[in-house]
């Protein structure tokens, strides 16, 4: 087990370097420039080279990259362009934030998804199956933004139940949970959608299973059967389209973290692009690509643990 | 599918269409034809007082959990045991069956034991709540020759000890001769004869008995060319009006075509359905 | 084998699967509803100047926030501009985007992965390793940071969400190519003195359009929604276009005083990105007989 994890880490490194080589070329080629956006449209040309040189954007591509790779393998990500504070510091004080949002969603999603999607499967082209999959469709077919827009309208500005945005503390405090509960839920609702759905597929499939004919030759009530038997076994292919959907996630995150003003990397991210920080897009990408990474191994380790037939090899 | 009726887990769109099911309990009669197949009092018979074991060993098996794990979990849902005296009774009852190391073997998947091994855990799992009645469907033909013969001596050997009928669905003569007290064939779902397995054997009055002896081998003598049955089987939809053998039988009539002939006694003991 | 013959096979067999595919979807009641929408958007995108008496564009600064009433529909935005006008004319900017972006990941996409899947071994793994490397970059950050640095503008957009998309062509169309590479027909053109790429084009290719196509429908109601997101973080289409993302982001800032604003042009989001979603899904089933099977 020691091994295997330390083969993944290894394999770490590689996808973290072409990420970032992706991400600075992008940033190079593209045009604009992080000193007109500091100084204003008017400053005038020796103020801005005088800046830029200091900065060290005046260097060609592979020194500027050669340079923040060094950096970023002594444990630094630089200093935001923008703010002028260490990315490392920037980033550390929003990262508890989007993982907060995203660990909440996520459970939703789980703690909803699994029981509509065995009702839907069970209950396979009855009303209830056939109204929950077109909800589903419904639900991802709209704009996430939208969605947290007309929540915002409804819970918050008409009925005053809910804060219309911002963060009010950590999760595990009753002010926390009060603002984290409109973006929690609509990031989460809409992983509902997507994952019932597999889990329906997954279910469908297991139930016409041998083992689940002996669980019931058995006398084991139905709820055991589904529940304990089948679902066990069902979840197996689930667990990998999980790994797939925390992405999609981190994805949507982003944009309702937007939406709420919540004090998250997403945010910061879009501001960070818009100001053209690149160091601070870069430090960002990077993170957001290690957590989807780490994510990832995570959800191997679980598929292990719940399919036995893996653990041995 | 009629040992699945009778534990009541026709798998839909399937259903029971007829008969009656009437299993002894204590001196009353249950009549499990009526009862709700997801209801309390079947569950309390499955796996307590009517057990089952299937084709395959492999697949039958939960593969997410331990063979331990499977065999307490139906003890402890029928006997009023703790889970220390279930594990006592699990690593008992496999010993039982021939399965070495039972103390080890409890913690292991279905997909760590052989297929032999495997059917040998289900019969432990089956018996594990001492059964009236244990429905063993075709539990040898997915097995290894030299296993099938060490399989079914291990539930002869049992059916003694634990005082259960066995109620065994098999194509394999070999497996009815050696088995069986009671015969019954059947064909398309419909019953063509019963009786004791001698006459069956010695003295088949139905055609398709006649002809199921015909097209086996014979060790006594070599100069006999085997005969099959002609035709095959036909599919669902084509099921053939009146008796449901007459399109293979080798003399049919016009009654044949047009009823299906009742099963009646010819000699003590011996049921037969055919018009001649 | 002659050559004749296995040119003939696959048509053939294209003709027949695709018969039998229409006449799954005529069957199927969510086909139709994505069909009739997709045919809906298709005319009022064509037809835009025909159907209103407005201009999506020019302001009016006599009719500002009006609620939705018999001259306008739908109200009017902060500009005074007729919101069902911006709706009709969006139709086409949400059209444009959503079939560019499609055109460009399958290029892309599906280049790849026929090169990944036919040639295999060290091409294959590099071309493998590099979808796994994209798949680790959240799709929005990747989306923004693209559409961000090259700055904002439509073109821009369908460049950004294309980024995102392609690496599910190239799994798709790789995984159908390991599937028929082996079969008679390709190794008998090989067998004749085939080009690789002939062999690609004519004998491979085909084979792979099902779920390809099927892919496609949905993919272009997930490339609308991504649009729409990125010009409602103000990364997109920029004011004053009547894109639907773009509107939006304008009602945010009005929801207290003119709900429409940050309404309507969600519906007609939702209604574009159902529309195909349904078509999809159908074809998806019909193209495919094993899931139907599932389905019932």
């Amino acid at each position: 087990m020691g091994n295997y994890l330390l083969r993944r880490f290894i394999l770490l490194i590689p996808v973290l370097l072409i990420v970032s080589i992706l991400i600075s070329s992008l940033i190079y080629f593209s045009p604009g420039d992080p000193v007109r956006v500091m100084l204003g449209l008017r400053a005038n040309e020796e103020a801005v080279a005088k800046i830029r040189a200091e900065l060290g954007l005046d260097k060609p591509y592979y020194i500027r990259y050669w340079k923040w790779l060094k950096n970023v393998l002594q444990g630094n990500l630089g200093r935001s362009l923008q703010r002028n504070e260490p990315v490392l510091q920037l980033i550390a004080e929003r990262l508890p934030a989007t993982i907060e949002m995203t660990f909440f969603a996520l459970m939703v999603a789980v703690l909803l998804a699994i029981p509509a999607g065995v009702i839907s499967a069970t209950r396979a082209n009855t009303w209830v199956d056939n109204l929950l999959s077109f909800l589903s469709l419904f639900w991802i077919s709209m704009p996430g933004f939208w969605i947290a827009m007309i929540a915002i309208m409804l819970f918050s500005l008409k009925m005053g139940l809910l804060p219309i945005s911002g963060r009010g503390g950590p999760l595990w405090t009753a002010e926390g949970l009060r603002y984290l509960a409109l973006p929690g839920l609509i990031l989460g609702i809409r992983q509902v959608a997507i994952i019932s759905r597999l889990v329906r597929a997954g279910m469908l499939e297991t139930l016409s299973e041998d083992y689940v004919r002996t669980a019931r030759s058995k006398g084991l009530s139905e709820r055991i059967v589904i529940y304990k038997h089948a679902l066990r076994n069902a979840m197996i292919p689930t667990v990998t389209i999980f790994g797939l959907q925390i992405p999609e996630l981190l994805s949507l995150s982003v944009i309702i973290e937007t939406v709420f003003a919540w004090p998250g990397m997403g945010r910061m991210l879009v501001d960070a692009v818009l100001k053209r920080d690149y160091t601070l897009v870069q430090g960002i990408v990077l993170v957001y690509a290690l957590i989807v990474i780490l994510m990832n191994l995570i959800v191997d380790l679980l598929y292990s643990y719940i399919d036995p037939r893996i653990k041995n090899e | 599918m009629t040992a699945l009726a009778i534990m009541r887990l026709v798998p839909p769109p399937g259903k029971i269409v007829g008969g009656e099911i009437l299993y002894y309990q204590n001196d009353r009669i249950i009549p499990l034809h009526q009862l709700d197949p997801k209801g309390r009092k079947i569950r309390s018979i499955r796996g307590n007082e009517i057990a089952m074991i299937f084709q395959e060993p492999m697949t039958s098996f939960n593969p997410v959990f331990t063979i331990g794990h499977q065999i307490m979990e139906t003890i402890l849902l029928h006997q009023k045991v703790g889970k220390k005296e279930a594990q006592e009774r699990t690593i008992e009852i496999l010993r039982k069956v021939g399965i070495p190391m039972p103390e080890r073997r409890i913690d292991d998947y279905p997909h760590q034991l052989s297929g032999g091994m495997c059917q040998r855990a289900m019969i432990a799992m089956a018996l594990s709540c001492r059964p009236a009645l244990l429905i063993a469907d075709e539990p040898t033909t997915a097995l290894d020759v030299t296993i099938q013969a060490q399989v079914l001596e291990l539930m002869m050997a049992l059916k003694e000890e634990f005082g259960t009928s066995i109620m065994i669905i098999t194509h394999d003569l070999g497996v009815v001769a050696g088995m069986a007290d009671e015969v019954v064939v059947m064909y398309l779902g419909h019953i063509v004869e019963k009786s004791d397995v001698r006459r069956i054997f010695h003295d088949p009055k139905h055609p398709y008995t006649q002809g199921l002896m015909q097209s086996r081998p014979s060790i006594i003598s070599h100069t006999q060319h085997l005969k099959p049955i002609r035709g095959t089987i036909p599919e669902p939809y084509d099921i053939p009006k009146g008796c449901p053998f007459q399109p293979r039988c080798s003399m049919p009539s016009r009654r044949c075509e047009m009823e299906k002939p009742p099963l009646v006694e010819v000699e003590r003991g011996h049921f037969v359905a055919c018009w001649h | 084998m002659t050559a004749l013959d296995s040119k003939a096979r696959p048509r053939d067999f294209t003709d027949s699967y695709l018969r039998t595919a229409v006449r799954r979807m005529k069957k199927d009641k969510a086909a139709v509803a994505g069909t009739f929408i997709i045919g809906l958007l298709i005319l009022v995108a064509l037809a835009a100047p025909l159907l209103t008496k407005y201009d999506p564009l020019e302001q009016n600064y006599d009719e500002l926030l009006l609620p939705p009433s018999a001259s306008h529909p739908l109200g009017t935005d902060q500009y005074g501009r007729d919101l069902l006008t911006r709706i009709i004319y969006g139709c086409r900017y949400a059209l444009l985007i959503g079939v560019g972006v499609v055109i460009i990941q399958f290029l892309v996409g599906v280049s790849l992965g026929l090169i990944a899947g036919y040639f295999g071994g060290s091409v294959e793994s590099a071309i493998m390793r590099l979808t796994d490397v994209m798949l680790s970059i959240p799709s929005v950050v990747l989306a923004v940071t693209i559409a961000g640095f090259l700055g904002g503008g439509i073109q821009n957009v369908i460049i950004a969400v294309s980024a995102i998309g392609w690496r599910a062509y190239t799994r798709l169309v790789r995984a159908e190519v390991l599937a028929i590479k082996e079969k008679a027909f390709v190794e008998a053109a090989r067998a004749i003195g085939c080009g690789h790429l002939r062999i690609i084009l004519r004998h491979i290719l085909p084979y792979t359009m099902g779920p390809v196509i099927a892919y496609s429908s949905l993919a272009v109601g997930i490339s609308i929604l991504w649009a729409a997101a990125l010009s409602f973080l103000g990364l997109g289409a920029q004011p004053p276009t009547p894109e639907w993302g773009a509107m939006l982001a304008d009602g945010r800032e009005y929801m207290m005083d003119a709900w429409w604003i940050a309404t309507f042009p969600g519906l007609a989001i939702m209604f574009t990105v159902l529309g195909f979603n349904f078509f999809g899904d159908a074809l998806r089933n019909a193209l495919d007989p094993k899931m139907e099977r599932e389905r019932r």
